[in-house]
């Protein structure tokens, strides 16, 4: 038992019961129109302030990691995406990190084998995982404009074309079943959601680094997911009134219409709690990794002055003040210097001990 | 410290496995063998770096200024608005666990809080408790705690297991870079006063004398005068190199360490003998410099501030050499500093010229604003024109393999000019296995200000993935050279193969090229910078080799 994961999936499961109790209460105006505005407006109030605040601080250094050859002689093959010279590499960079989670790729998985020997193999089931997860969750958002537009834009067709791939029918002389269409998408997303799940409780390491936070947002998605399904499939709310609220939404005219069951209105409830939970968590990953200096700039340092906004001049220690502590020895030793001394007899130099700072003693 | 630690078979037995308690709940346990002592109070004085005094990490009190917790908080706050990477870096973590097993001090000692992510968190819950309206509600439930003095200990602990390596940053998807939170928690605790010695007494000597090792002037010039003896004994050429000169062509920095300690003497000793066959052969014109005798910049571990006041020596006294630029020698934070800090923090270095190879005429294009060429460029281009004589049979008793350093890897992507050079000056060269090198590369355990004596164990310990793939080459293919461009690596290498992998050496890039370079009026050149026997290479009589 854990306590991090437990207390998540209370949580989950009280928003359910609320959403629950509320839809019972006839508190439809607060479950299906209130909750959605205000969670929208956290939202895009949130996300914009979150990363309008990470803008407002400085960037004063370039210092992204190099993952590749650099831009030196010309008989040398640049690593153009993985030490990216020019914005266009940079570009290219970030989108294969955004589109493909290609850092995500290059994971391994130590192991310290008998004879002592550590070995690192590619372990592709996190990547795997989390691009199943976030693609599939794009699936489910693009086929959900359905509910916010009339009509339906033809990419929106398009993918639930694709999407639907999969049908699912028996027909036997005795026995006919047949769901149209089972929308990959949202098992995929289940699915995804489950292993990353599963993966936090059992991988012993990522256990120990979970916190609340991290188990929060996959039962309450994995709660979006079920409820989703189960709609679609099982329970079959009335579609044509439950894009009538939402069509209410999107065009300020917001309604309750009748026969809208329960269930959406947890599904609906549980998106709207996601949403508002968005800006103040883990989640704004999102938006952060557009701002990811190890990433997002260039590997030109060498060949572009980058400046510091805040560059403050600082205490040195000048040639002249070396050379006066220093003049006598370096005369002697015959080194240039700028100021000779004034015409004294020599002097006699006590080896340097004792000065400050305190003398490096032998280590190595 | 050396007759205290574990046998290889016993340091090899790590458990991964997490403690029960979560880790907010484990508490420190500050080890022996596994930190740095603390700086003696003159050094941190000498630089005017905040409370210098006598203290001792294991006593109970660290003799902080009072309002200490004050004092972090704004100084949490201040980086907070000037660093975007430490900013966004504090917010997106999803804890995913991609960076668990990728940094070398878990890897090497299976402490949880070695995992990145975990070293992380260690500022993050802070963080979240400070500036996070969620974390001040949600409070331990949702990995935020307040400061307090054990917190404090834990930050000082594992900031200085962190050698800045940014091997971690490669496999995050978002590209979280531990080492810079790491930089910015030791800007915070350095604010009241908890550095290292190994640290704070470089710094303070490299302010003073113009290098980590307190070098004075003529004593570098002794040094070098020994190594020019040296040269001549083994080659039968004297060289003579040029300090301090005004109007040169070009200045030349490299890590102090190659002065003081061997096997980086030797690498030093094969620059001079590169740049007296250039001068000799193409009237070359390079000075050294006492004053800017550093390259290596331990402020880097300090502060960005303290790193700046450092560096500056390199512009100044390239300016009031009159140099046209600056060629950089073999070292691995000294080159993440000039290509990613130097220009930023001390230029425009508008007084210096865009650097061309007065031999090659070959314009470094990459280097065309901070004016400061990576000698391995420099060597690989002199090379690609066939402008050395070289003679790679004498580097044939080596198997040669390379070692990536953690920050020209990952904060600069230097990988082809070394290995470039190498491969043209030794006939026998192999690559360890594709997962420890270039951008994967492992640390050598003693990176970031950890190279003292009395943490061995966790130098040792941090260091095993690299020792374990010198292993596989050493058992496979008989690998018994460990080249490296870094000054600290060939500080802190052969201790580390002694300990696992005893009968591989450690050799700076250079070193190989002088082994190989015919200079003109050379004897017969039957022994090696080390002053080892050449085998196959018959001496007619040879002088005993003495000091």
């Amino acid at each position: 038992m854990n306590a991090r994961y437990m207390v998540s999936l209370v949580t989950v499961i009280v928003l359910f019961l609320i959403a629950w109790a509320g839809t019972a209460l006839g508190l439809q105006v607060l479950f299906g129109i209130i909750i959605p505005y205000a969670a929208l407006l956290l939202f895009i109030v949130g996300f914009i302030y979150r990363v309008m605040n990470w803008s407002r601080s400085a960037v004063p250094f370039r210092i992204p990691t190099t993952g590749g050859q650099h831009k030196s002689l010309p008989w040398f093959t640049h690593a153009q995406f993985d030490c990216p010279a020019t914005k266009w590499q940079v570009v290219v960079r970030m989108a294969l990190e955004i589109l493909t989670f290609r850092s995500l790729f290059r994971n391994t998985r130590m192991k310290l084998k008998e004879g002592g020997r550590l070995s690192y193999q590619l372990e592709i089931f996190l990547w795997v995982g989390a691009l199943a997860f976030h693609y599939a969750f794009l699936a489910v958002l693009i086929r959900h404009l359905r509910f916010f537009t009339e009509p339906v834009p033809f990419f929106v067709q398009l993918i639930e074309n694709i999407d639907s791939f999969f049908r699912v029918e028996i027909i036997y002389p005795v026995f006919k079943f047949g769901i149209p269409g089972v929308f990959v998408s949202g098992i995929v997303l289940l699915l995804a959601v489950a292993y990353l799940f599963l993966r936090r409780i059992f991988t012993p390491q990522v256990r120990y680094i979970s916190l609340a936070s991290d188990y929060f947002p996959l039962f309450l998605i994995f709660g979006i997911a079920l409820t989703g399904i189960l709609m679609r499939y099982i329970t079959k709310i009335d579609v044509t009134s439950a894009k009538a609220l939402t069509m209410g939404l999107v065009t300020f005219r917001p309604t309750i219409p009748e026969g809208v069951g329960t269930i959406f209105y947890i599904h609906l409830f549980f998106v709207s709690v996601l949403l508002a939970y968005f800006p103040f968590s883990k989640l704004m990953h999102l938006g952060g990794i557009f701002l990811s200096p190890t990433r997002n700039l260039t590997t030109d340092t060498r060949t572009k002055r980058h400046v510091n906004p805040w560059n403050y001049p600082v205490p040195v220690h000048t040639y002249e003040e070396y050379e006066d502590e220093f003049r006598d020895k370096m005369i002697e030793v015959g080194l240039p210097v700028e100021k000779m001394p004034e015409p004294e007899p020599v002097k006699e130099d006590a080896p340097a001990k004792d000065e400050t700072p305190a003398e490096e003693e032998e280590k190595e | 410290m050396a007759e205290e630690l574990p046998k290889p078979e016993e340091l090899i037995q790590i458990q991964h496995h997490s403690p029960k308690t979560d880790w907010i709940s484990t508490p420190t346990n500050i080890r022996k063998g596994m930190y740095c002592y603390a700086s003696n109070p003159k050094s941190v004085e000498y630089v005017g770096l905040p409370n210098a005094r006598e203290w001792n990490p294991m006593e109970e009190d660290w003799k902080l200024p009072e309002n200490w917790q004050e004092i972090i908080h704004q100084g949490f706050k201040e980086r907070l608005e000037r660093f975007r990477s430490f900013k966004v870096f504090m917010d997106i973590c999803v804890r995913c666990g991609a960076c668990a097993d990728k940094c070398h001090y878990f890897i090497g000692t299976g402490d949880p809080k070695n995992m990145p992510v975990l070293r992380a968190e260690l500022l993050r819950s802070v963080y979240r408790n400070d500036f996070t309206r969620a974390g001040r509600i949600l409070g331990k439930l949702n990995g935020a705690r307040p400061m307090s003095l054990d917190v404090l200990k834990e930050w000082w602990y594992y900031l200085f297991q962190c050698s800045e390596c940014r091997r971690c940053s490669v496999f995050c998807p978002y590209g979280i870079d531990t080492a810079e939170i790491t930089i910015m928690g030791r800007e915070l605790l350095n604010l009241i006063g908890l550095n290292i010695d190994w640290i704070a007494t470089p710094v303070a000597n490299c302010y003073r004398t113009g290098n980590h090792l307190g070098i004075q002037p003529h004593a570098f010039i002794d040094m070098l005068d020994f190594f020019v003896d040296d040269i001549e004994e083994v080659t039968g050429v004297r060289v003579e190199p040029q300090f301090n000169k005004k109007g040169a062509d070009i200045l030349f920095i490299t890590p102090s360490g190659d002065v003081f300690a061997d096997p980086g003497t030797y690498t030093c000793m094969g620059y001079m003998m590169l740049f007296h066959y250039l001068q000799e052969k193409y009237g070359f014109d390079i000075t050294w410099s006492t004053y800017a005798s550093e390259g290596g910049n331990f402020g880097f571990f300090t502060s960005h501030e303290t790193m700046k006041r450092l560096n500056s020596k390199m512009y100044a006294e390239a300016k009031r050499l009159g140099v046209k630029w600056i060629l950089g020698g073999e070292c691995g934070h000294m080159w993440r500093v000039i290509n990613q800090y130097m220009d930023t923090m001390n230029g425009p270095a508008d007084f210096l010229e865009e650097p061309v190879s007065p031999i090659t005429g070959t314009k470094f294009e990459n280097a065309k604003s901070t004016k400061m060429v990576h000698i391995t460029e420099f060597t690989a281009d002199l090379i690609k024109h066939g402008k050395l004589d070289l003679d790679p049979s004498r580097n044939d008793h080596l198997k040669v393999t390379y070692h990536d350093s953690c920050n020209t890897s990952r904060g600069m992507g230097i990988f082809d000019e070394p290995r470039y050079v190498i491969q043209n000056v030794c006939n026998h060269f192999y690559e360890m296995p594709a997962n420890t090198i270039r951008e994967n590369t492992f640390c050598c355990g003693s990176g970031a200000g950890l190279n003292a004596g009395e943490d061995m164990e966790l130098r040792l310990t941090g260091g095993l993935p690299r020792a374990n793939a010198v292993k596989y080459v050493h058992e496979k293919h008989g690998v018994n050279m460990l080249a490296c461009i870094c000054a600290i690596d060939r500080a802190a290498l052969p201790p580390l193969m002694d300990y696992w992998v005893p009968e591989v050496n450690v050799t700076g890039v250079h070193e190989l090229v002088a082994n190989a370079l015919n200079l003109a009026g050379q004897n017969d050149r039957t022994i090696d910078l080390r002053h080892e026997d050449l085998p196959g290479i018959e001496g007619e009589s040879e002088e005993e080799a003495d000091e």
